[in-house]
């Protein structure tokens, strides 16, 4: 137990000193430019993956405080304790998204050239406790345009599959065929967000199970 | 049904033991080169999906596929890491890595003095008992090859 605090008290009963002692049980570390926490593990706060969210109910600017200062510079000085800290999951931001679609993409890569068997594709299914993440390519991405269409979902999820090249037939029929799609590019299509792609999500979701995240 | 390879890892990416059993197609690189692209592999797959999970992992990665193997992998938390390519219809291995880890490399590597920690695993016996280990799992029956 950590000494929070120091009272002194005189013969007389009455208090002579005090001194509260303000100190983080967690140890914070700057990583890819958010505070996040390195160490302690308490009160729901993980290790490895929360970050600092917000400070006094203010939601943060990524390493910096709302005023504009250094998180953890502002967490040195002992006069700005106590102070409350919210944490949790970050939210990806749309640079990293980028980035881990094309990590993915050799990541499947070299799946399939480490693979102890001929002719096998990349990787399809990757397996963890919390997700599972199905990963359908195309025909055509062996090919020319190279398309993969990756779903996350909950581990018991089943009939993926089916969900994902449901996703592909839209993607030809909403994106392909629109006269103002350059191919390879971002898809901006109104139709193929909010109207198909999402009654397909939601077709797939009637059934007790819940797709959490859909890049 | 089949085990294809065997690769441990330590926690500073030094391959300390590969062995093979029914391995069809070679990765077209020197051994060496290989244990660097598993273990380079792997470690993005590791921030990957610390990155792209929605919730808190306990386990983490553990395992994946393609349409024709299926790579299973075990962690410790002293960064030793096992990993097993097998055919698809092998259900998850967790167990028999964690058995691999405790009963073989804790019991002839760990407890034998005269192996030096980190470096490729020089012991006949620990490569003995782990062949017979993996021949005697219910799903390694080699197919007619």
């Amino acid at each position: 137990m950590a000494i929070c605090s120091v009272f002194v008290v005189n013969k007389a009963g009455g208090l002579i000193y005090q001194y509260d002692i303000f100190r983080l049980d967690i140890v914070l570390k700057i990583h890819d430019e958010k505070v996040v926490v390195s160490f302690g593990q308490r009160d729901g706060v993980r290790e490895m993956g929360h970050a600092v969210l917000s400070i006094n109910g203010v939601d943060v600017n990524v390493k910096y405080t709302a005023e504009g200062k250094e998180i953890l510079e502002y967490l040195r000085d002992p006069a700005n304790y106590p102070v409350s800290i919210r944490f949790g999951r970050p939210r990806l931001t749309s640079n990293e998204k980028l980035m881990l679609a094309s990590m993915f993409h050799s990541l499947f890569a070299i799946g399939s050239q480490l693979s102890p068997e001929v002719g096998s594709s990349g990787i399809e299914m990757l397996e963890t406790d919390m997700f599972k993440l199905h990963c359908c390519q195309t025909l055509t991405g062996l090919f020319f345009s190279c398309i993969k269409f990756i779903v996350l979902a909950d581990p018991r999820q089943s009939g993926i599959d089916a969900l994902l090249r449901k996703i592909y037939e839209i993607y030809s029929d909403f994106a392909l065929k629109n006269p103002f799609y350059s191919l390879e590019m971002p898809i901006r299509c109104v139709l193929f967000f909010s109207y198909n792609f999402v009654i397909c999500l939601q077709l797939k979701m009637h059934n007790t199970c819940s797709l959490k995240h859909v890049y | 049904m089949t085990v294809h390879n065997l690769y441990i890892f330590d926690r500073n990416g030094s391959c300390l033991h590969y062995s093979e059993w029914n391995r069809k197609k070679q990765a077209g690189i020197s051994k060496e080169e290989e244990f660097k692209l598993m273990y380079g592999m792997l470690f993005s797959i590791r921030s990957f999906i610390s990155k792209m999970s929605p919730l808190d992992m306990k386990d983490g990665f553990l395992a994946f596929q393609t349409s024709r193997y299926k790579l299973h992998y075990y962690e410790t938390p002293t960064g030793i890491k096992l990993v097993m390519n097998t055919d698809l219809g092998v259900p998850n291995c967790r167990d028999t890595l964690q058995q691999i880890y405790s009963t073989l490399y804790v019991e002839y590597i760990v407890k034998n003095p005269l192996c030096v920690l980190g470096e490729s695993l020089q012991s006949d016996l620990f490569h003995s008992k782990l062949d017979s280990f993996i021949r005697a799992l219910p799903f390694f029956s080699v197919r007619a090859a």
